[in-house]
Order: structure tokens, then C-alpha cells, then sequence
């Protein structure tokens, strides 16, 4: 081995061992885990799907993993589309001189803690909370309507986070745009939308590709919105792994379910890779 | 080689000094109601102790911690009084020297000396208890209402109520009011009390854990939560005294939380005595009224340090009525837990 070789697992190895002990291993014995069961209270290393079947069984195992992509798609949808023109804003609107302070505001709710500003929200929207108020001073509705301990709960709670982390990816990607390209098209007859469609977009692609990935990844995995927010009116993945360990410790279980969740960040991935490029951040 | 002299001594120091510092300390796992300053801190000013508390939620969650700690990581126990015999079981728990903690005081319903004790050995006390039953908002509903567990979730209430996020005392209620006793509830029980689950499911807006319900009480969202009690609405009375609760005349759940050593503790001694100051009247009165959530001492010495306001809160004069018409929470087998648990998230996805 020449010592270029040397010295380069030298600087690789620490990272290697730090993802071997917290990732590699971790996920393996999970792996495990999920094909043993609980005959009682008692773990049995019985090495079977037992688990995997019993999640296509239960309705209510199997309606989870629909809840939770339901939730997690409608939050990147609407997330990318709010966060886009206001990154664009930001970009190209605002002034050299504004925009670290426009930046500094964007991510103004990372500042907050995570379980305070959900509870923060379920004041807000509580039938005497500020939304119904608002609502009932303009006339717009007679009764309060119900608002906290929904799914639109849940959804809003996740965008007012996710809108700023999305804001951040794909600011990130429109300031390394050149203004050249958007000159070019013009000067080759193409509207501001036709410049948008064609130029922009693909090559603000990656950037929201990106902020959307990371979006669904922590999304999907989320206990805390939609356990506070939601109400427990339905149940997404995480909550039911809860559920599975906080009385019986059915840990089987859970890391099938846990698994069952990786398994669709890893197609996520997958089928986002292509435009994935972490490394323009 | 000074250096080498240098950094060995103070590395023995070191080790010295841990060991020191190990030696005046307690660890202790434990329910949110046990991290009140103010009940810990006179044990750790008597006793020249550091005690290091850490919360959990749900038996299968400490069991879970405990079996993968070292032995001695932990001195004290706090568990559900239903599942003293899981921890048993699992062999987290150590016998209580005997004549080490008196319950001589105790309100002799939850002294529980079957629960707590395994083959004849006492491994835990009762140290807290209360109910799941209904608490309400007075000057929303009509209380007469709330007597009667067919009328809290009955239409009239319909998107007025929350129930509290955990199957067993839920399930209790439920089977109460079917006329099914909590400690008799069997696999052939289930389908009478899917169908009162579902009723009380269509009328409610939410599910909630504690603080979830008592903010959906103190906001308004709801008016009743089903399962609640003195634990949810003590701590919001001086603000809100219209948030109130109530055992209707079917009858309610009773919780009771144990306390244990550990088995291997490092300090058992320590321990034990941790354990006498939580159930002695001045430890009780300080638990019952936790900054986290309050509930009936089972000392009843406690009575003598609790203030009249502090008692009236809890019902105190009540208690003889409240305790001959309350079950202990249903304390299901594997097996029944598992089938309850699945009922339960059914109930919870429809």
C-alpha cells in the first residue's frame, strides 16, 4: 500500500468506524430483530416474516404506512410550492443588503423548540384560538370550526417547518444561477415563463429535489407533529412503533415497522437520486 | 517520568473522587411526578445525596432500560402497581427488606399487598394513587351528566370530548360500562367493549396524552375528558376552578404507582430509605401534590401535612366513597394485553 493510500484510510477511516458502530451495526440488529417475536413477554429468535405478515394483517398496521405517506407527500407538495417564490423572492427580489436579514427570518422557527412551537400551534388553532377568532370577527364562519387534533393540523404544523428548511435549499440553488442564462433566453425570444419553464426550473431542479428529499425523509419519521397536532384521530408509522414499546416492548415489531419506513425513504431516494445533489448546498 | 508520576496520580484521584461522588448519589426511574424539586430536594439536604432521576413512559420501556443497563445503574423503580409482577418477572426488582417499610398508615384498599408482592415476597409499596374517570369543565356541561358514564359520551356531547391516549384504564372504563368487572375482563369481553369504544370514539374530537388533554380542557376545544381525573385537572384548579372531575355512579378505574429497589442496586440502602421518605406523611404529601400531576397519597398520614385546600382538591373526604366504588386498572395477561392493544389502534385508525 503507497502512502498516498495510507494516508487516504487514514482520513476515512474515522468517518468509516462512525458509520460502521452508528449505522451499519444499528440497522443490522434491527434487521434481526424485526425476524424474531414475542411469544408472551418472552423474545424468541425464531427467524421468521411473522412480523412482515402481520403488517399486511392488521388494518390498522397497513393503514398507518398510508397515513404517513399521505401526510408526508401532501406537506412536500405544498411545502416546495410555497417555499419556491419565496426563495425566488429572496434571490432576486430583495436587495444584497436585505437578504441576510430576510434569511435570518427564514429560519427563524429552527430557533424555537420543536415540541413547544406544535403546542404553540394547537393554541392557535383551538376553537377559541386565534385562527376561529379571526375567522368569527370577519364574519367568515358563525361557529368555531375544528381545527386542532386534525390532519390539516398535523399538515400545517409540518409546512410552517418545512417551507423554511425548502426555502433554504432551493435559495441556495437560484444564487449560484447566473443572470446569464436568463439574459440568453431572452435574447432569444423566450418569455418570462417560457425562461422559467425551460431554464430556471431544470436548473433549480436539483435544489428542490433536494429540500423535497429531505422534507419526506424527516417527515416520515416525525412522532411529535402528529402525535401532539393530529389529536391520535388517525396513525401514522412512528406512533404505532411508539405504541409497540412504550407497554408491551414489542421491539419485533417495531423494527419491522422501522424497517418498512426505511425501506420507503430508500425508494424515495431512489427514485429522487437523479436530480439529488447534496453537494450544491 | 514525573509527568507520567503527575498524570497517574491525578488519574487515581480521579477514580477516587468518581467513586466518592458514585458512592453519594441515587438512581432513580421514575414517573414525571417524582421530579418536583420540591420533594426531592429535603431527601438530597437530610441525606447529603445527589439523586439522578430519569422519567419513562410505559412499563415495556423501563423493562426495556433496565435490561440493558449494567447492574447498579439503577437504585429505584417507580412502576405502575399493575405491573410489579413484570418487573419480577424480569428480575429488575429486589425484595424490600422486610419490616423495612411500614403501610400500616395506608388506606388499606391500596396497601395491594398481592400486587406487590410475588410468592410471598414483597418487592415494591404502593406509594400514589387515583382514578380514571371523567373530568369536565362545570360551566360547560351539565354536571348532573357526568354521573352517568352513558350520558358523558352520549350525542349530546358529540365532538365535545377527548379520551386519554391509553388503552387500559379506557378499556376499564369501558368494560365498566358494560357491567364487566376490570379484573374479570377475558377475550370474550372484547367485542362488548369494541362496541362502547366505537361509540366513544364517534364522539370524540381528540386523544389525547396529559398534557395534549389538559390543554384541550383549559383551551376549550374540549369539555369532558373521558379517563381523566384528579392527575389532570388538579394542577389547573387555582387558575380554572370550573375544570373539575367527577366518579359516576357505574363506578371508574383506579391507578396506583409501586415504588421498588432495583435488583443489584449500588446503594440498596440508600435506596430503601429513599423509599421510606417518599411513603413517610411528609414524602406523600409533597408526591400527591407534584408540580407534574397530583394524586391520593397512599398514606393516609399524609392528611395531617396536606392543606384543607390541598385536601378538597383531592376529595379527600370523599376517598371512603370513591375507593368502594373504583376497580383497579384491567391487568391483562400477554396475550388479553396484546388483544386490547390491537382493539384499541383499531378504534384509533377508524
Amino acid at each position: 500500500m503507497s502512502k498516498d493510500q495510507i494516508r487516504g484510510w487514514g482520513f476515512v477511516t474515522p468517518a468509516l468506524l462512525w458509520t460502521i458502530a452508528f449505522f451499519i451495526v444499528p440497522f443490522v440488529v434491527m434487521g434481526a430483530m424485526s425476524l424474531a417475536s414475542l411469544e408472551g413477554r418472552t423474545l424468541v429468535w425464531d427467524l421468521s416474516l411473522a412480523n412482515y405478515a402481520e403488517l399486511l394483517e392488521k388494518k390498522y398496521l397497513w393503514r398507518a404506512v398510508l397515513v404517513s405517506l399521505e401526510i408526508t407527500l401532501t406537506v412536500t407538495v405544498i411545502s416546495v410550492v410555497l417555499a419556491y417564490p419565496l426563495a425566488w423572492i429572496i434571490a432576486f427580489r430583495v436587495s444584497p443588503r436585505w437578504q441576510r436579514l430576510a434569511l435570518l427570518l427564514a429560519i427563524l422557527p429552527f430557533w424555537t423548540s420543536y415540541v413547544v412551537r406544535s403546542y404553540a400551534w394547537l393554541l392557535v388553532l383551538a376553537r377559541e384560538g386565534v385562527v376561529n377568532e379571526t375567522l368569527m370577527w370577519i364574519g367568515a364562519i358563525a361557529e368555531p370550526i375544528t381545527l386542532a387534533n386534525t390532519r390539516f393540523a398535523t399538515v400545517t404544523g409540518f409546512v410552517h417547518f418545512f417551507v423554511m428548511l425548502l426555502t433554504l435549499t432551493i435559495y441556495a440553488n437560484l444564487i449560484q444561477l447566473s443572470p446569464n442564462y436568463r439574459r440568453a433566453a431572452m435574447d432569444l425570444g423566450a418569455n418570462a415563463f417560457q425562461t422559467f419553464r425551460h431554464v430556471i426550473l431544470p436548473l433549480t431542479l436539483p435544489g428542490i429535489v433536494t429540500g423535497a428529499f429531505l422534507t419526506f425523509v424527516l417527515c416520515i419519521g416525525d412522532y411529535v407533529t402528529p402525535q401532539i397536532l393530529g389529536g391520535n384521530t388517525e396513525l401514522s408509522v412512528p406512533q404505532v412503533i411508539m405504541v409497540q414499546l412504550g407497554r408491551r416492548a414489542d421491539f419485533p415489531l417495531a423494527s419491522a415497522l422501522a424497517i418498512v419506513l426505511m425501506s420507503i425513504v430508500a425508494l424515495a431516494y431512489l427514485l429522487s437520486a437523479r436530480w439529488l445533489r447534496l453537494d450544491r448546498l | 517520568m514525573q509527568t507520567g508520576r503527575k498524570i497517574l496520580g491525578a488519574s487515581a484521584l480521579a477514580l477516587m473522587a468518581g467513586t466518592a461522588w458514585a458512592e453519594g448519589e441515587l438512581n432513580a426511574l421514575v414517573w414525571c411526578d417524582h421530579t418536583d424539586p420540591e420533594l426531592i430536594a429535603p431527601f438530597e439536604a437530610e441525606h447529603n445525596v445527589k439523586v439522578n432521576l430519569r422519567e419513562y413512559e410505559g412499563t415495556g420501556a423501563a423493562l426495556a432500560l433496565l435490561e440493558q443497563s449494567r447492574p447498579g445503574d439503577w437504585d429505584v423503580l417507580v412502576v405502575d402497581g399493575i405491573d410489579v409482577f413484570r418487573a419480577v418477572e424480569a428480575g429488575v426488582l429486589a425484595p424490600l427488606p422486610e419490616g423495612a417499610i411500614s403501610t400500616a398508615d395506608y388506606f388499606p384498599e391500596v396497601v395491594m399487598a398481592e400486587n406487590n408482592s410475588v410468592d410471598g415476597v414483597t418487592y415494591a409499596v404502593t406509594e400514589k394513587f387515583g382514578y380514571n374517570t371523567i373530568s369536565y369543565n362545570s360551566a360547560k356541561v351539565d354536571p348532573a351528566d357526568m354521573e352517568s358514564l352513558t350520558s358523558v359520551w352520549s350525542e349530546k356531547y358529540d365532538g365535545r370530548i377527548s379520551i386519554y391516549d391509553y388503552y387500559l384504564p379506557v378499556m376499564g372504563l369501558a368494560a365498566i360500562a358494560e357491567g364487566i368487572a376490570t379484573d374479570a375482563i377475558g377475550a370474550g369481553d372484547l367485542a362488548k367493549i369494541d362496541g362502547v369504544l366505537s361509540t366513544m370514539r364517534s364522539r370524540a374530537a381528540s386523544v389525547a396524552g396529559v398534557v395534549a388533554a389538559q390543554t384541550a380542557l383549559a383551551t376549550g376545544e374540549v369539555d369532558i375528558v373521558v379517563g381523566g381525573g384528579e392527575w389532570l385537572t388538579a394542577v389547573l384548579a387555582s387558575e380554572q376552578p370550573e375544570l373539575t372531575w367527577t366518579i359516576p355512579k357505574e363506578g371508574a378505574v383506579r391507578w396506583a404507582q409501586s415504588i421498588g429497589v432495583v435488583e443489584g442496586a449500588s446503594n440498596p440502602d440508600l435506596a430503601v430509605e429513599f423509599i421510606k421518605y417518599i411513603t413517610s406523611p411528609e414524602g406523600q404529601a409533597r408526591l400527591a401534590t407534584s408540580s407534574c400531576f397530583w394524586g391520593m397519597p397512599a398514606n393516609a398520614k399524609a392528611g395531617d401535612v396536606l392543606t384543607d385546600a390541598q385536601k378538597d382538591i383531592l376529595r379527600w373526604d370523599q376517598q371512603p366513597d370513591y375507593l368502594a366504588l373504583t376497580q383497579l386498572y384491567p391487568a391483562p395477561d400477554a396475550d388479553l394485553d396484546i388483544e386490547m392493544q390491537d382493539l384499541w389502534l383499531e378504534t384509533l385508525q377508524q
